[in-house]
């Protein structure tokens, strides 16, 4: 499956991204980090989940708001069911294990400069590639 | 009014992940195969949202002591490289090379109505318990012993 080059609409989105990552940190002092915000409202749940709650069902209702007002988002899944599962599984897993994701090592790590965000992003790029090349090429699923 | 804060502020993050592609599993896929399809938006994605979030950083901790809402900054202050890190994030990658999905995507995507987040969320939330249950458990020390 061919995806169309959208190197402004990704850049913008990046910037919001960035923004609330800011915004997060100036009014609440905490990293914009999703394993991290989703992760304190699943057991055991800490005292501070209200917060985490605002912040994931914000995140639910913009794109689903976006598009009841007509916007347009290309989605599209090119895997099986059972990807889901696995891979989400595996995420969780590893996300909790590493003490991040894209959005807390990736995006707010990275920008602190921090070196363990440096390598556990750099870890995951190369396991990410090398499994999407396995998937694909050797294993022939959902290309 | 700080539940209000977040709930706008995951909105924003929210809608920055769905325009900019992260929420979009062919896209992500697409990105990491360099060999077949490749689709190098995502380095818009991040350099936009690293751009961004370094130099707000920057004006955010040189402006104010501690945040609107809280007494401090709850900032990480390991600096050490140990194998839960590297392997944990490794295997967050085969997980996310597996699905296309990454947990920053996924949220946001349960929004766009489709039956296959809900899955994927579901599992990820089981693998975060599961990894946290099995730190937790003294099982493994017991055993040994």
């Amino acid at each position: 499956m061919i995806t169309e080059f959208t190197p402004w609409m990704s850049l913008f989105g990046g910037a919001l991204i960035g923004l609330a990552a800011v915004l997060l940190m100036a009014f609440h002092g905490r990293i914009a980090g999703m394993t991290g915000i989703f992760g304190g409202v699943l057991p055991p749940v800490g005292d501070d989940w209200q917060w985490r709650a605002a912040f994931l069902a914000g995140a639910i209702i913009a794109p689903a708001a976006f598009l009841l007002a007509g916007g347009a988002i290309d989605f599209a899944v090119p895997v099986p069911v059972w990807a889901m599962v696995v891979g989400g599984l595996i995420v969780g897993a590893g996300a909790s294990i590493g003490s991040g994701c894209t959005s807390g090592h990736g995006v707010c790590g990275m920008a602190r400069i921090s070196k363990r965000s440096i390598v556990a992003t750099v870890t995951f790029m190369v396991t990410t590639g090398i499994t999407v090349y396995i998937m694909r090429h050797v294993l022939s699923v959902g290309v | 009014m700080r539940i209000v804060s977040a709930l706008v502020i995951g909105a924003i993050f929210g809608i920055g992940i769905a325009l900019s592609g992260m929420a979009n599993p062919a896209k992500v896929l697409n990105f990491f195969d360099i060999a077949g399809n490749w689709d190098p938006s995502l380095i818009f994605v991040m350099g936009g949202a690293l751009v961004t979030t370094a130099i707000g950083y920057r004006i955010v901790f040189g402006a104010r002591a501690r945040p609107l809402f809280e007494k401090s900054y709850s900032l990480p202050t390991r600096t050490d490289l140990d194998a839960r890190l590297i392997g944990g994030s490794a295997l967050f990658g085969v997980g996310w090379g597996i699905s296309g999905f990454c947990p920053g995507g996924a949220i946001p995507a349960l929004g766009i109505g489709e039956p296959a987040v809900p899955i994927f969320v579901v599992s990820m939330a089981a693998g975060i318990v599961l990894a946290r249950f099995a730190r937790a458990n003294p099982f493994k020390k017991t055993v040994s012993a």
